[in-house]
């Protein structure tokens, strides 16, 4: 086994050393009760040769942007990843080390983490982030508790526009906590429905989160959002699915938001069939003691040099165990090294072209998709990369029609809305050309007899 | 030979302090569709203090940063409980296959189905390996999968009418159990062990409110818990479920199953047990096994076969629902199946056995020095404590004086029921020549404790930088970088 270095030489010799006679007398502590006594039934081995010629015929079965036309979104996106993002980050002395518990010989890992918090606080206008959580559903479920601590109150309002996952995800970490969550609906736009959130909103409720932008890809009005919520003294909680979207879009902190949470795939991370993705949290000065999650600090050593350190752990698991504030310990280093890498070489000037391309692309699709005879476009607020496509010939047809051209043309909403069964979410970023936009457009006009 | 050395390290700013406006360091295609204006009122103004730099900055930035960690690829690092085995590459390469990573999770089931077939083929794997009757991939980390393996058992407990108050937690334990006890609405009960928990002791602690006892198996003393099958029983007697934390499975793969002692619910860490790598905090995987009757409680998505094909279940009545976006840290998942497939049972079952050779050896070597707390036979880890350390150096100053050394510090004060606890995991991956120099280290610094204390508690020297003050990093927090 090429992975262990032991000779039967070695084993011998460190037997004596030990004291016993055989391997197996160092398990006399385990019953015989329990023992297994058998082999374990597992695929034989590999070689290398072998796993990697398997592995690879598995990987082709998949469908990815290189054998579709892809136009799948919904919180998971197709952008592209400079080679360097890979590069830096199979540097070992990264990706083979652990959490950074012992800062002098992990200053690499401290330092990025530092930027990392610094480049999240600038892109959502907030004042700290932490080193980052699982993904943005998870990131979202625990704002939610941070609201719920921050305010002592018990109801929770979830736009229903908000990621029908990531909702999923809040009920299931608030579920025995004795929390009233409440669904805000859905206006005719395509936003959040400010005016039934008037009649939802009272004073025993903890936070309001709405996606930004929303599950339909559509813009909130964040700021009236946050004014409504504060006036009964609620936290707003924005969730960001696309954080491509804030390259473009004001800040959710400079329009109001107490808590950003979201998911940073969208920043050098490969979709890789739902994760390892990147879930990343912000909030504000004065209630960074009851944030969940590991934190980076600057201080000093011995000599005064600038050095980086894990800080305010008082919060968390190990020290305050079920006082914590959230049981995370593993959270997705890797992953907020690759959007750290990413957003250091898109820079200012990058973020925002990237945004922009997304947004025209998007734009452009829509216009074309919504002169396709049988297809509308039902919201009409302003979306960024993602809009909502409605059609009267039924959604599974339609997909199936483009599948058979090669098109991988949305995500029926019908699962998930019931009341949306004749819709799919279509997403549009700078990896889709115009031919393939107009391909997608020609490709739903062909079932025109309907 | 001594490993630790000093050699030339390069100095590096933050990345915001090399910016200079005007370079850049990504290339976009150029548009070619009509650029669209969004609503003046929606657009923001610059991404304020974004920095801009050129590909080359960017890449010998982020390159001299890494040079300033340590890895299990740059030597031996004993982290207890921890597991930092060897990282095969083949396992990073073949995560990287473009139908792995760019297969987007909304792909219909029917164009994704390698990516359904791996899945569904480790969690029959794994269930093998722990002897539960099905395993659920969908947790993030083992935290994780601990909150989803609690989650289902209060789940049970509510759907047999009554969902109880309290969970045990003998002290030994990881701080993420009685964290994630907290999230499921259970109040904490400590009990505490001599080194093991007896079934008398969990008999006592059990009565009808009592929903579940959280253990780990080996404990984090490296110790196997001889008495787990008593204790099990002892917890069902009352109607109560055991939970098993994972992390230290690696000190029973093919000896013996958690399945089969009486366990209901265990979480596996495949960036432990099934090499993939830490990456510095993360990502990791942690799948829950479970038995029969918590299978409909199982969380959502499940990977299930349909004669020669695979899909996502859903539609679970009993299921705890949603715990994340999609289906799991697939990516992970690819590198463990990787370890799996390259090991087979054999490999599986030898790594355990050089991982608890190697535990013992340590221990052998370095047990006339170092205060052994516990001395029954050790698994896959050892615990020292700090007793016999002399001339007022303790467990921190030890640890940072190996890093002189050229190693990685063991697991430090964990488990607490040890007083300067030293953690020590070798794992099956280190060579008997490693563990020669590791011991011979450790020796030299009892002896410089004893001889000249000032080099031990002023360790380290030889890295880029001394012992950091962490009391000024929490009194006056700075989290981020602030222009001028």
């Amino acid at each position: 086994m090429r992975y262990i270095p032991h000779t039967e030489e070695d084993v011998r010799q460190m037997l004596e050393t030990i004291g016993v006679g055989s391997v197996e007398e160092l398990f006399e502590t385990i019953p015989e009760k329990v023992r297994l006594g058998r082999s374990l039934e597992v695929p034989r081995p590999l070689s290398e040769s072998e796993l990697l010629l398997d592995f690879s015929r598995l990987a082709a079965l998949n469908a990815t942007p290189a054998t579709y036309s892809s136009f799948l979104g919904g919180g998971a996106y197709n952008h592209f990843i400079p080679a360097v993002v890979d590069h830096l980050i199979s540097r070992s002395e990264f990706y083979t080390a652990y959490t950074p518990y012992q800062p002098e010989i992990s200053q690499g890992t401290l330092q990025a983490i530092f930027e990392y918090q610094t480049l999240i606080c600038q892109l959502t206008g907030m004042d700290v982030a932490n080193a980052s959580m699982y993904d943005g559903a998870s990131a979202c479920a625990e704002g939610v508790l941070m609201a719920v601590r921050a305010t002592r109150r018990r109801r929770i309002l979830l736009s229903r526009a908000l990621h029908p996952e990531y909702r999923g995800t809040v009920v299931s970490y608030c579920r025995y906590l004795n929390l009233d969550i409440v669904e805000v609906p859905v206006a005719a736009d395509g936003r959040t429905d400010i005016e039934a959130l008037g009649s939802l909103l009272d004073g025993e409720s903890a936070a309001l989160v709405v996606g930004y932008p929303n599950y339909f890809g559509i813009v909130e009005d964040l700021a009236s959002l946050a004014q409504r919520v504060h006036g009964t003294g609620a936290l707003l909680v924005a969730a960001v699915q696309e954080p491509v979207a804030l390259g473009l879009l004001k800040s959710p902190g400079e329009l109001g938001a107490d808590i950003v949470v979201g998911e940073g795939q969208s920043f050098g991370i490969p979709p890789a069939f739902g994760g390892p993705y990147l879930g990343f949290f912000a909030a504000r000065q004065k209630d960074v003691r009851s944030m969940p999650g590991r934190l980076v600090g600057e201080t000093v050593d011995r000599e005064g040099r600038r050095g980086f350190v894990l800080t305010l752990s008082t919060r968390e698991q190990h020290i305050r165990r079920e006082k914590a504030t959230s049981n995370i310990c593993s959270n997705e280093g890797l992953c907020a090294l690759m959007a750290t890498i990413f957003l250091s070489l898109l820079g200012k000037k990058g973020i925002r072209e990237l945004a922009e391309q997304n947004f025209s692309k998007a734009a452009y699709a829509r216009q074309k998709i919504g002169a396709v005879k049988g297809f509308s476009l039902p919201f009409g607020a302003p979306c960024f990369n993602e809009f909502v496509v409605e059609s009267a010939e039924p959604v599974g047809e339609v997909l199936r029609r483009l599948e058979n051209d090669g098109i991988l043309g949305g995500i029926p909403l019908g699962k998930d809305y019931p009341e949306m069964g004749n819709r799919f979410l279509v997403c549009v970023t700078e990896q889709n050309a115009r031919q393939e936009i107009d391909a997608l457009a020609a490709s739903l006009g062909e079932g025109g007899a309907m | 030979m001594r490993v630790g050395t000093s050699g030339l390290s390069l100095n590096e700013k933050l990345i915001f302090e090399h910016s200079d406006p005007g370079r850049t360091g990504y290339s976009l295609p150029k548009l070619d569709v009509p650029a669209a204006k969004l609503q003046e009122d929606l657009v923001r103004e610059e991404v304020k203090g974004f920095p801009e730099l050129s590909e080359v900055d960017v890449v010998r930035h982020f390159t001299r940063l890494s040079t300033w960690n340590y890895g299990v690829d740059s030597g031996f690092y004993p982290l207890g409980s921890c597991t930092m085995k060897y990282n095969p590459k083949v396992n990073e390469t073949v995560a990287r296959l473009p139908g792995f990573a760019w297969a987007h999770p909304a792909t219909p089931p029917h164009l994704a189905q390698g990516a359904l077939a791996l899945m569904f083929a480790l969690q029959e794997a794994l269930a093998e390996i722990s002897g539960f009757d099905a395993v659920t991939l969908v947790p993030a980390a083992g935290a994780h999968g601990e909150l989803a393996g609690m989650l289902m058992i209060r789940a049970w407990h509510e759907a047999q009418g009554r969902p109880r108050t309290k969970v045990l937690i003998p002290d030994t334990a990881h701080g993420t159990n009685p964290a994630t006890a907290a999230l499921c609405g259970y109040d904490v009960v400590p009990v505490s062990s001599d080194g093991i928990l007896t079934a008398e002791t969990v008999r006592a602690a059990m009565d009808e409110d009592v929903a579940a006892l959280m253990i780990t198996n080996p404990n984090t003393l490296g110790l196997f818990e001889s008495e787990i099958v008593e204790i099990c029983e002892a917890v069902h007697e009352k109607g109560g479920m055991v939970y098993c934390d994972g992390a230290n499975l690696n000190a029973l793969l093919g000896i013996a199953r958690p399945g089969d002692m009486g366990i209901d619910v265990m979480h596996f860490n495949l960036h432990k047990t099934f090499s993939t790598p830490h990456g510095g905090g993360g990502p990791g995987a942690g799948p829950v096994g479970v038995v029969e009757k918590l299978v409909p409680f199982l969380p959502a998505p499940w990977v299930v076969r349909e004669g020669e094909s695979y899909r996502l279940d859903e539609e679970r009545p009993q299921s705890i629902g949603r715990l994340r976006a999609f289906h799991g840290n697939f990516g992970i998942l690819v590198r463990a199946w990787a370890y799996i497939r390259t090991l087979g049972a054999e490999g599986l079952r030898h790594a355990t056995e050089m991982a608890v050779l190697n535990a013992n050896y340590i221990r052998a070597r370095l047990e006339g020095t170092y205060h052994l707390p516990h001395t029954r036979r050790s698994l896959h880890e050892v615990v020292f404590s700090d007793r016999d350390l002399e001339g007022d150096c303790h467990t921190l100053d030890l640890a940072k004086r190996l890093i002189d050394y050229g190693y990685h510090p063991p697991t430090i004060y964990f488990p607490l029921v040890v007083k300067g606890a030293i953690m020590i995991e070798p794992t099956e991956t280190e060579s008997m020549e490693v563990l020669d120099e590791f011991c011979d280290a450790m020796l030299a610094i009892a002896r410089e404790a004893r001889e000249e204390p000032h080099k031990v508690k002023e360790a380290p020297r030889l890295t880029r930088v001394s012992r950091l003050d962490e009391t000024a990093a929490a009194r006056k927090p700075r989290l981020r970088w602030e222009e001028g």
